[in-house]
């Protein structure tokens, strides 16, 4: 049993508009699950299902193989988009509410929070009322309640939102060394870099159904197009670009090099090595580079989202 | 996992040191007191005032009606003219001049009596003058007509009807008017309460949906509970501030008449002298023995456990739909268009409380409101006092407790789904498609 989760066939009604359409995913453990989509498409609503703050109209959530049932929201650590702080209540205390209602103890949420807060250097806070800190201090402290209670399964959605560049990092660390201690993270976000940063396997919801699953290498693998970025030099290079664009299909190309006078984007048909490529141009010019085009997340985003 | 408890703890903890609470909690009831001290110290102040009210009558018929008492000294002038008089009264500096002009008979100073002062008199004062003068000379008429007073006041009777039950139990208009407080008093509590800690209770969820902190309490529990803890926490912190209003109320009253020897409960005020005077002292002691008769008479074990059963079933009631408009709106000038439908049957049980409960306790009217639930804490609250038998008790609180966990069951539907909605001010219609989500 390799999956954490696996959500089979969900499917949600809001009156008359379909969230969710026969939707599966199945995320392994230790990995990093990214979970993308347009705005609408349906990624909160399948989170907040994986939180049982609604209910499926049809389909099923396991756990660890089994459905998942109340007592689940001990293993779920959950920090949604939409996240706030009670402002006028002191931050301890505060903290020790919402780690009690996953089921701490007062005793064990003090010593968590101490490390915690020692951690991230934030120790001086206990006793401040959430409105007195920054939305970034607050995004803080949602964090730390987030992962308080060693949950298997962490949900991020847009983590990073409302960070300045040293606390998103901080913060993508914390989450590293969360999934190399054993959780399994699930994180939905609209900031590709970071997917392409963190995500060991991405699925892709679009209008209520999921278009693309898979590992985030092999989606690329999928969506690469057997496309090679060139840098030349040759003595005469109007004459090899001419009879390379006889040879292939070739677009324009944009990367820094130094000097080169021919640089282009070469197109292969499928099955052709990447060394019949290579051996036609060594006949031609001098090669400074060569490089498989690797479709970025952003690029997979777009297309499939456009395509559908 | 029950984290009910946890909740309403933070809860209750949270209103409790809730800075304006504490203020609102201490400084109303010394508000208050206050304003009870000031009125208070003010008609003392008012009453402390000697009148003094000269007489100039002509025809000499009336003059001797008016006996000085506590707060008006009258005074006759005698044989003046009536400019010389009013120049007199004024340097004299009294409150007024009453002027019978003289006329051939007793029937024509009807139309012939005035009344001269600097300031306008009050109308008890008026009509004070006017009852003296009527009385004195309806007198005359009857005794020119023949008739002898002594005998007319001989004829005088009083009746008071004893009222009794058919077991037996005697009751009296002082009971009905004692069993009409205790009524009044309870139906009117949960009134205020209602309106008060209800919406208390709507504030906190739009605060919790204001500040975004809803999703994740509810990743970690049940929104119903959620919601039962806010109510049920809310509600103690309102007892709370009840009890203490009440004990500080208290305090502060006791403190204040010692200090200013303002005797509050006995303050006398000229009409109630002349109240006393017409009541003679045997009935001023019967009615104290009705009252301690009465409040014996009442069935208190009954009030009271049906006080605790109603007022729990009428607030959760109420409170259970406020909660649901806090959750179906994003701020408080939302929800006044769905606070109507709340507030309406409220006051209507209170109009019928006080209106047709007083006339007609046991009334069809009356009977109805009382089972109709969303009428029916405030309305057999005013009704028991009087006696309600235990089935019509009992069906009412099956049918009010039928209906709460309806309008919870329906509240927590409208809270589950309203609570995730943000940015949007829903429709009736719409709030009737989220009960199907």
């Amino acid at each position: 049993m390799n999956n954490l989760l696996v959500a089979n066939s969900v499917s949600k009604s809001f009156g008359d508009f379909k969230a969710l359409n026969n939707v599966s995913i199945e995320v392994s453990k230790g990995s990093i699950f990214g979970l993308l989509g347009p705005n609408g498409a349906g990624k909160t609503t399948l989170i907040r299902i994986i939180n049982q703050i609604t209910m499926p109209d049809a389909g099923e959530i396991l756990l660890d193989g089994l459905p998942l049932k109340p007592h689940n929201i001990r293993d779920i650590g959950y920090l949604p988009e939409e996240r706030g702080l009670y402002k006028s209540m002191k931050v301890g205390e505060q903290a020790i509410y919402l780690a009690q209602l996953k089921g701490l103890t007062k005793q064990e949420a003090k010593e968590r929070l101490k490390y915690w807060f020692d951690k991230l250097d934030i120790g001086d806070w206990w006793h401040k009322k959430i409105q007195e800190l920054s939305k970034g201090q607050a995004q803080k402290i949602q964090f730390i309640v987030t992962v308080l209670h060693r949950p298997k399964l962490l949900i991020f959605d847009e983590p990073f939102s409302g960070f300045d560049p040293i606390n998103a990092s901080l913060i993508k660390d914390e989450i590293l060394q969360l999934r190399d201690e054993g959780a399994t993270v699930i994180f939905s976000t609209h900031r590709m870099e970071s997917v392409e940063e963190l995500c060991d396997h991405i699925a892709l919801i679009h209008k209520s159904n999921k278009v693309l699953d898979g590992k985030l290498t092999d989606v690329k693998r999928q969506f690469k197009t057997n496309t090679f970025e060139v840098g030349l030099q040759a003595g005469n290079p109007e004459l090899v670009k001419k009879a390379i664009q006889e040879q292939f299909e070739v677009f324009p190309a944009t990367f820094k090099n130094l000097s080169d006078d021919i640089k282009m984007n070469i197109k292969l048909p499928q099955h052709t090595s990447p060394n019949d490529l290579l051996s036609f141009l060594t006949s031609k010019a001098e090669i400074h580079h060569f490089v498989e085009v690797i479709p970025s997340a952003n690029d997979i985003f777009i297309q499939t989202v456009k395509n559908n | 996992m029950n984290h009910l408890p946890l909740i309403i703890k933070r809860e209750y903890l949270n209103k409790v040191r809730n800075k304006s609470f504490i203020v609102m909690t201490f400084l109303s009831p010394m508000i208050m007191i206050a304003l009870i001290a000031v009125v208070a110290y003010l008609s003392q102040m008012n009453n402390d005032k000697q009148r003094t009210i000269s007489i100039l009558d002509e025809t000499g018929l009336v003059a001797d009606v008016f006996e000085t008492s506590e707060f008006t000294t009258y005074t006759i002038i005698n044989s003046m003219p009536i400019e010389g008089a009013k120049e007199l009264v004024k340097a004299k500096n009294d409150f007024g001049l009453l002027y019978i002009k003289k006329s051939s008979d007793s029937i024509n100073v009807v139309e012939s009596v005035n009344f001269f002062s600097d300031d306008s008199p009050s109308l008890t004062i008026i009509s004070g003058l006017e009852r003296k003068i009527e009385k004195r000379l309806s007198d005359i008429k009857l005794q020119n007509e023949g008739v002898d007073i002594a005998q007319i006041l001989a004829s005088k009777t009083r009746v008071n009807i004893a009222q009794e039950t058919f077991e037996g139990e005697k009751t009296s208009k002082v009971d009905s008017y004692l069993k009409l407080a205790f009524g009044g008093a309870a139906g009117y509590l949960l009134f205020m309460f209602i309106i008060i800690y209800g919406n208390m209770i709507m504030r906190s969820v739009i605060e919790e949906k204001t500040s975004r902190i809803i999703e994740i309490i509810i990743s970690s529990v049940k929104p119903i509970q959620l919601m039962m803890g806010k109510i049920i926490g809310t509600s103690l912190a309102g007892v709370t501030q009840f009890i203490i209003w009440i004990i500080l109320g208290g305090v502060l009253l006791s403190v204040v008449s010692a200090i200013f020897g303002i005797d509050i409960m006995q303050m006398q005020t000229p009409q109630q002298e002349m109240m006393n005077q017409a009541m003679s002292n045997s009935d001023a002691q019967n009615m104290a023995q009705e009252l301690i008769t009465g409040f014996v008479n009442l069935p208190i074990l009954n009030l009271c456990v049906a006080f605790l059963f109603f007022f729990i079933g009428g607030y959760l009631l109420y409170s259970s739909l406020y909660a649901a408009i806090g959750a179906a709106v994003d701020n408080e000038t939302d929800t006044q268009q769905f606070m109507m439908p709340i507030i309406m049957p409220l006051i209507l049980a209170v109009y019928v409380g006080v209106f047709t409960v007083i006339e007609d306790p046991h009334g069809t009217v009356s009977t109805v409101f009382s089972f109709i639930p969303f009428t029916s804490p405030v309305v057999m609250l005013m009704r028991i006092p009087f006696g309600v038998p235990i089935w019509q008790q009992l069906l009412s609180f099956a049918i009010l407790v039928g209906t709460f966990t309806l309008t919870v069951w329906f509240a927590a539907k409208i809270y589950k789904v309203g609570i995730l909605m943000y940015g949007k001010k829903p429709t009736y219609k719409e709030l009737f498609k989220w009960l199907k989500y």
